[in-house]
């Protein structure tokens, strides 16, 4: 079958029902792609089909068939990139290729909740989202904004407080 | 440029976000084979019978163990694989392995039972894995000094970890022996495991790879996984790769204890604690596993962060007929802290007394004695922590003002013991090393990076001893071959034990080095390893048989608050804001630090509001990610991290822990404000079937203008429950 993939012509042989995911993984050696939950509710398989997120793991690969297939591996956005590791996005990194891929599909000009609502079928078990929201933001924004979240009130002795 | 207390690039930040990383189920060997577990149906019975019909798979069943048939943990009453008793559902029975899949899962067994009534009711269990009692003081006396006293019973759920990666293991027939790779928070106690089943004269070695989230999760039950792979292993002579399932995973691996915890409580009508007397029990499962030592965290934080002369903690971890409970961010102490926080602030109603008004009179502050009767030390920072959560949340004036808004307001204090409980640290006598290099220092620990930044934490550390750039200072891979025995990575001790192990070594080898660069050191001396043992700081004492002491070198203090609304339709609670205060010590890598405290606030959320461990016949019937709920981006308020710092003398830079911390506050925080709303919340997680059943309270306007309790003599208290 051939797919365009991560931006090359690629012609791969796999039953066409085989999850997509798996495609990637064993046929093509694109391990960045994981499988959290198998059955489409955690988003770490998450890639872009035609530019649109799906869960490989519920994509037969005959889907595939003459269409765009992006994975983490090809991801081009390095801002974004370098934004979940200075913000703390990544802590495990499981999730984090699915949450990439959702990141970058989000449409331009999102809001709080358009955001919130994009990453929504992409679970993280470490961050608590927060510093996820953070990574996004900053790799879109055209200034990066302060950390705001983190804020320090450092006493040298616990009698005392400043703030910083 | 110092590099503690800055937040430098993560050390596997760049192969996490490039795909690059590899984890156990990305890992290729050739001749690998794909292993199955075939699992118990029953949850109490004898196996009377089992037929296999598995053309071309390698059969595995207790028969084939060379050792011992144990998983050795506290004590050896696991067997690695049933050879006649059931005592729980998915208890492995046999093991097959083939190099195709679709063959391996056409491969049929079957076991015929004989059943046998299960026990699975903890109040009926009449065997207790563990029992303890802490005293202190003379209870009764304490109690005939209230004016008031105040009952309650609190429970918690059963919660599953589920780090994003499942469980799994691969071994490697090596030398005469086994190499195990996985994901796994404790190669040493996986090795361990191994050397018991595989028998004398097999080499086991343990290798950890990027691990994809633990929480506890891949502390205990990574040791049956090794050795199942590894007898597969050992018996085809060929690599076998044992990746569980999501639904198996949920199915057959450890989950938080569910709890019932009693609370009586004597107190003055000013509000002073006068007697504590808790009752802990909990649900440990089929076997031991790490019971103990959950029950002993648990009965220790079970007072919560309050000074109190008398104080009575029993606790019991029963078995019954389902999967073992093990390990879970907290280790015991967000069940027992839920319930003392909740109980506070029934007691402050009960008072007419202000919540935070209660918690400040009642905070243990620095010289004050736990009810272990450790002294504590100027660290211990829980008012430094109320005070800030209700300044920065703006709490006063929200509590009046959320009730005719539909909304309500809770907080919870709290604190956690950094490190082994009691002589845990002692007895361990961790080990770190740090090897000089043509460029800098590697540094050698067994202890895992699981997402919560080890590898670069240790980094800055060791690089400010050596005052050096943290690029200079690289980890080695925790490999039981290369690296030196530092202890399991739980119990927030990585950063405040490890840590300063290596700090340490890291000053000696800069003493070791004076002026000479480090290659010129090696071509003059040679290669360098410097390592260290712990040591406990001196005048750090404790006794299991009494269980007086020092139960930890340094507590972590915290305060969270919870605010929140409930769609009167539904009964779902929506989550507005939530703000964390953790005192870690010091954060040596502050993003990294907000990241835990963000994310186990997220997890602790889960935990008191969402996620349900629905069990039935022993089984976990809601194994999967469609109706067992964690919080998506949807449910996550805005969370707001504070991070204060009182350091504490004997950890790095005056580091303490933080990984479990934020686990045992927000449980507390988010029913103390459904309580604000009026519902009389004793048990979580709060789901909107359980608040359809909770008593409503009187309307919270009404409430606030209760009257304080007559003085009355000790003998015509009153008595609240």
């Amino acid at each position: 079958m051939k797919f365009t993939l991560n931006g090359r012509r690629v012609e791969v042989e796999a039953h066409p029902l085989a999850r997509l995911l798996d495609v990637l993984r064993e046929e093509c050696g694109l391990t960045g792609t994981k499988e959290g939950c198998g059955e489409g509710e955690c988003g770490a398989c998450t890639v872009l089909l035609d530019g649109r997120p799906v869960n490989a793991c519920l994509v037969p690969f005959a889907h595939a068939e003459g269409a765009r297939v992006s994975t983490v591996e090809g991801l081009k956005d390095r801002r974004l990139r370098a934004a979940f590791v200075d913000e703390g996005g990544a802590q495990c990194g499981f999730c984090t290729p699915g949450m990439l891929m959702a990141a970058a599909a989000l449409p331009k000009g999102f809001d709080e909740q358009g955001l919130k609502r994009g990453l929504a079928g992409n679970l993280c078990r470490c961050t608590g989202y927060t510093a996820i929201y953070r990574a996004v933001e900053k790799s879109r924004a055209r200034r990066a904004p302060a950390r705001p979240k983190v804020r320090r009130a450092a006493p040298k002795r616990p009698a005392r407080r400043r703030s910083a | 440029m110092p590099s503690v207390g800055k937040s430098v690039a993560r050390k596997d930040g760049w192969a996490k976000v490039t795909g690059a990383a590899r984890y156990v189920d990305d890992l290729r060997f050739p001749g690998l084979l794909h292993a199955r577990t075939v699992r118990a149906t029953i949850p109490c019975g004898e196996v009377a019978g089992v037929r296999v019909d598995a053309p071309g798979c390698v059969v595995v069943d207790h028969r084939d163990i060379p050792g011992r048939n144990v998983i050795a943990m506290i004590e050896a009453d696991q067997p690695c694989l049933v050879e006649r008793e059931v005592r729980h559902v998915a208890e492995p029975i046999v093991l097959l392995a083939h190099a195709d899949r679709e063959t391996l899962a056409r491969a049929r067994v079957e076991v015929e039972y004989r059943k046998r009534e299960p026990l699975l009711d903890p109040r009926l269990s009449r065997q207790a894995f563990k029992e303890i009692t802490i005293e202190k003081g003379r209870l009764a006396e304490g109690f005939a000094r209230a004016d008031l006293v105040v009952e309650g019973e609190y429970s918690t759920g059963a919660q599953e970890q589920l780090y994003l990666e499942t469980n799994g293991v691969i071994a490697v027939p090596e030398d005469g022996g086994v190499t195990v790779y996985g994901s796994l928070q404790c190669p040493f106690y996986v090795k361990k495991s191994l050397e018991a089943v595989l028998g004398p004269g097999r080499r086991a070695r343990v290798v950890q790879l990027e691990t994809g989230g633990g929480f506890g999760g891949k502390e205990d039950y990574p040791s049956i996984l090794a050795c199942h792979a590894a007898l597969l292993a050992l018996k085809s002579g060929r690599p076998v790769k044992l990746v569980l399932d999501r639904a198996e995973d949920m199915l057959a691996t450890t989950k938080r204890h569910p709890s019932i915890v009693r609370h009586r409580t004597g107190v003055t009508r000013d509000g002073r604690l006068t007697a504590v007397e808790v009752e802990v029990l909990m649900d440990a499962g089929a076997y031991v596993t790490l019971s103990p030592v959950v029950l002993s965290r648990g009965t220790i934080h079970a007072t919560g962060p309050y000074r109190c002369d008398h104080v009575r903690v029993h606790g019991r971890a029963v078995m019954t007929n389902t999967p073992p409970n093990g390990a879970f961010r907290g280790f015991g102490a967000p069940q027992t802290q839920f319930a003392a926080e909740v109980h506070m602030d029934r007691i402050a109603e009960a008072l007419g007394l202000d919540p935070v008004r209660l918690r400040e009179i009642n905070a243990l502050r620095p010289g004050d004695r736990t009810a272990t009767g450790q002294v504590l030390g100027r660290d211990a920072s829980a008012l430094l922590a109320l005070r800030e959560a209700v300044r920065r949340s703006d709490f006063h004036r929200k509590r009046k003002a959320y009730p005719s808004q539909g909304k309500g307001i809770g907080l919870a204090l709290f604190f956690h013991g950094s490190g082994f409980t009691g002589g845990g640290e002692t007895y361990l006598a961790s080990r770190a090393s740090l090897e000089l290099t043509e460029k800098g220092a590697r540094i050698l620990v067994g202890s895992t990076e699981i997402g919560q930044g080890t590898r670069t934490m240790h980094a800055q550390i060791v690089a400010d001893a050596l005052g050096w750039p943290v690029e200079r200072v690289t980890s080695a891979t925790p490999d039981t071959a290369l690296v030196p025995d530092s202890g399991p990575t739980v119990a927030s001790r990585t950063c405040m034990v490890v840590g300063k192990l290596l700090e340490r070594a890291a000053l000696e080898m800069k003493a070791r080095l004076g002026r000479l660069s480090p290659r010129a050191y090696l071509r003059r001396h040679g290669p360098l390893v410097v390592t260290k043992q712990y040591e406990p700081p001196a005048g750090l004492e404790w006794s299991d048989q009494t269980y007086r002491g020092d139960a930890y070198g340094a507590y972590g203090w915290g305060c969270d608050v919870v605010e929140l609304e409930v769609d009167p339709a539904t009964l779902e609670t929506r989550l507005l804001k939530t703000t964390a205060v953790c005192d870690v010590g010091k954060a040596i890598h502050p993003v990294m630090v907000a990241g835990q405290i963000e994310g186990g606030t997220a997890q602790a959320l889960g935990f008191g509001l969402l996620e349900e461990v629905v069990m039935r016949d022993g089984r976990m019937a809601n194994a999967q990610l469609t109706n067992y709920m964690i919080p998506t981006s949807l449910d996550t308020p805005p969370l707001e991290a504070v991070i204060l710092e009182s350091p504490y003398p004997h950890g790095p830079s005056g580091a303490k822990g933080v990984g479990e911390m934020p686990m045992d506050g927000p449980a507390a925080a988010a029913a103390n404000a459904l309580r604000h709303l009026g519902f009389d919340v004793r048990s979580v997680p709060a789901t909107p079937e359980r608040l359809l059943a909770c008593p409503r309270l009187p309307a919270p306007g009404a409430k606030s203008k209760a009257r304080p309790p007559r003085a009355t003599s000790a003998r015509g208290r009153r008595r609240v429950s």
